[in-house]
């Protein structure tokens, strides 16, 4: 008798009927927009904040570089000495006084100061030093009888255009493009493996420990149970994940509606318009378009489904085997660490070595092991990985599959049945032999 | 065929471990049979193979003259020693998911447990979660699940822990009547008052070895000592005491009677009958209380797992 759809249902159902489960996917979405809306406003508040610098220039060359804008006013002070500049900044709580001594251009970089009550902030003061040092090199270069303007028209901007043996464009634009997608592919494996192989683990132990795990294998046999469990869990978790991205949408849809004004005066907007208005950027967005249309979207949505649910598969099960091996979720820890590690490597080696080198040696490497290989591989796809790679990659992750499964089956089968004392690795592999 | 089943020298390891030697036992049609053995015996083992929840590293298991295949377990019910149930699940939902598991169709699931809910009474627990039911409650659920998909073969292992005297007994009769509709049962439990009450048939495992196994009343016939507890009124307890020591073996008996009179227990040893010492006993005094010592199971379980003893 085939018992798995009827096992499906019953450990979806039980999951998206949870209280928490449901609390948890209507809630998240809400957690995350608001946590993204209260960052805004804090960098809006901090950017609202408006520091008034007195600036005592004793050599009056500097004085144009401070010009008063949104954030900082610049108040010129002259015929005083210091120490009445100090008293007045201080009286009038400005946020500081810049302090330029009237000495000879060659030896004044050094001898400049800022007097402040609390230390100013590093960004701040490095924007001083930056104005300072531009002005100080031009003024430098202007005594040496170089014209301006030619230092203006010698500025140049380089952007290499990438173009493969195929004829294929591509830009800098498209790599980051690129790793987006393969990141955000791999990282949402990552999480997804996490979040739901704990699922599956809780589920399994619940049985143990309700002890009517006798009750059902008297029924079923236990692969399928664990099967059954593995695809009803996914599917739970696949309908809460697609949950959080509609909700997430309407939402973000909904807050920018409403908050609209809000959002677009964050500096971040501001580059964006800035970008905008600027004639070059419509090329930009030209070139993201392009980008965008020149991505293997065939191959990353085929790809995306076959590794995503291999790896998962493979994880899982493992997970499920130590649910069934362990009494309560206290006692899983010692076996977690073998099924994290090979996980965390997988998203380290994807973000490290796969921007530095798509093809290296190590990515491809890491993009066969069947551990790391879901993860890597979706991370390397967009850079193009031939299909035959992508083919062999499967097949050993399917290999892998079907041999892990088996071995969590033979421990799963007899750990349901084991109770109390917690197992170690050699009773484990005694067990393989039952 | 008249075992429903059979099981043909079944041994099992666990690793070094021999949880099973060579067992073999038949279950005859319609009876009640009692599966006994000290802790640790393998008579859970054993109930794990007949229920295909383990494999035996040799032998075989015959249910009804058919090798033991997967699609048996529908005409098996099992009620594990260790038992539950899922404890946030509603108690009606619950049961019938065990039940279609056991290969029953929903309605038909659901027509036969409404009728085995109003039977116990337990109609308005259907929406209840198992969390909200006591200990008693839940496995009177439990055992409803088990029998609920009709099974020619019901295992029950120590069904009446958790049960207080009346819902026992309760549970008993329900056997019992399943049992007269023809199904047969394997009773697994240390209440040896209860195998006693129930069992027509018994096997006792002891060591991973069944050492003993038949007809209850066989097995008694077999350990009886053609002993007799006797109660006589008399003048002069001691002499008579010492005829009576002079003829036959003899201990001091216990049992209540409404005389003093003189109570004992008398060994006929292998030759003599009952009659024989009934006609000498009436021609001394007047005999008040005459009856064979019969053992009950819990002696026949002492004696032979001690024999067996290494």
């Amino acid at each position: 008798m085939n018992h798995l759809p009827l096992i499906i249902k019953r450990e979806y159902l039980t999951k998206v009927r949870n209280k928490s489960f449901i609390l948890m996917t209507f809630l998240t979405p809400f957690i995350i927009i608001g946590l993204f809306l209260f960052v805004g406003y804090l960098a809006n508040v901090n950017n609202d904040t408006v520091r008034t610098i007195y600036v005592l220039d004793e050599t009056d060359f500097l004085s144009e570089s401070f010009k008063t804008n949104e954030q900082t006013i610049y108040n010129h002070l002259s015929e005083i000495d210091l120490e009445t500049a100090k008293i007045l900044a201080n009286q009038e709580k400005a946020y500081g006084l810049l302090h330029i001594p009237n000495i000879p251009l060659e030896s004044v970089s050094s001898a400049i100061r800022f007097y402040s009550v609390e230390s100013p902030s590093l960004p701040f003061i490095s924007s001083l030093e930056s104005k300072i040092e531009n002005k100080l090199s031009e003024l430098k270069l202007q005594n040496e009888g170089v014209d301006l303007a030619l230092i203006e028209s010698s500025k140049t901007n380089v952007e290499i255009n990438q173009e493969s043996f195929e004829g294929v464009k591509t830009s800098k634009v498209g790599s980051v493009i690129k790793l987006i997608f393969g990141g955000a592919a791999g990282y949402l494996l990552f999480m997804f493996i996490i979040i739901y192989g704990n699922m599956i683990m809780r589920s399994v132990i619940e049985e143990k420990t309700s002890r009517i795990i006798e009750v059902i294998i008297s029924s079923v046999k236990p692969i399928q149970l664990m099967l059954g469990k593995i695809i009803g869990t996914s599917l739970a978790g696949i309908t809460q994940v697609a949950t959080w991205i509609v909700l997430g949408a309407i939402l973000l849809f909904a807050t920018s509606a409403i908050f609209g004004v809000d959002l677009s005066q964050s500096p971040q907007q501001d580059m964006v318009n800035e970008a905008l208005s600027n004639p070059e950027s419509t090329d930009n967005i030209q070139m993201i378009a392009n980008e965008f249309s020149r991505l293997p979207i065939g191959n990353l949505i085929v790809a995306f489904i076959l590794f995503f649910i291999g790896g998962y598969l493979l994880y899982s099960s493992l997970y499920a085997a130590i649910g069934a091996a362990v009494d309560n979720e206290t006692d899983t820890q010692q076996f977690m660490i073998p099924v994290l590690v090979p996980l965390i490597l997988a998203i380290y080696v994807g973000i490290f070595t796969v921007i530095e080198d798509p093809h290296g040696t190590i990515s491809t490497v890491f993009s066969f092991i069947p551990f790391t290989s879901p993860v890597v591989m979706l991370m390397r796809i967009p850079f193009g990985v031939p299909i035959w790679q992508q083919i062999v990659s499967l097949l050993i992750l399917i290999m892998s599959f079907v041999v892990t499964v088996w071995f969590a089956a033979k421990i799963y089968r007899i750990g349901i049945l084991m109770h109390g004392k917690k197992p170690t690795y050699k009773e484990l592999y005694k067990w393989l032999k039952y | 065929m008249s075992n429903l089943l059979e099981t043909k020298e079944v041994s099992k390891y666990f690793g070094d471990f021999q949880a099973l030697d060579a067992v073999s036992i038949q279950v005859p049609k319609h009876s009640i049979f009692g599966l006994l053995g000290p802790n640790g015996a393998g008579k859970t083992t054993l109930i794990r193979i007949i229920n295909q929840i383990t494999m035996p590293d040799t032998g075989s298991v015959f249910l009804d003259g058919e090798p033991l295949q997967s699609h048996h377990v529908q005409y098996i019910g099992y009620l594990p020693e260790e038992r539950g149930l899922y404890k946030s699940m509603k108690v009606g939902e619950q049961a019938l998911y065990l039940a279609q598991l056991k290969g029953l169709s929903y309605s038909e699931a659901k027509k036969r447990l409404k009728y085995w809910f109003d039977k116990l009474e337990i109609g308005h627990w259907w929406d209840k979660k198992v969390e909200e039911l006591s200990k008693g409650m839940a496995q009177k659920i439990q055992f409803v699940v088990t029998v609920l998909h009709q099974p020619k073969l019901l295992i029950f292992d120590e069904p009446f822990s958790g049960f207080d005297p009346i819902n026992a007994n309760l549970i008993k009769d329900e056997i019992l009547q399943l049992r007269d509709e023809g199904a047969t049962v394997i009773f697994s439990t240390h209440r040896m008052e209860s195998v006693e009450e129930l069992c027509d048939h018994i096997a006792l495992i002891h060591e991973s070895k069944k050492i003993l196994d038949g007809k209850l009343n066989d097995i008694k016939r077999d350990y009886k000592t053609n002993s007799f507890e006797v109660g006589l009124l008399t003048d002069n307890k001691r002499a008579l005491k010492q005829i009576i020591k002079s003829k036959f073996k003899v201990a001091p008996a216990d049992f209540k009677s409404l005389h003093d009179d003189l109570k004992l227990n008398i060994s006929l040893g292998s030759d003599g009958t009952s009659n024989d010492l009934l006609t000498f006993l009436t021609s001394q005094a007047q005999v008040l209380h005459f009856k064979e010592l019969i053992p009950n199971a819990s002696d026949i379980f002492i004696q032979t797992i001690q024999n067996n003893k290494s």
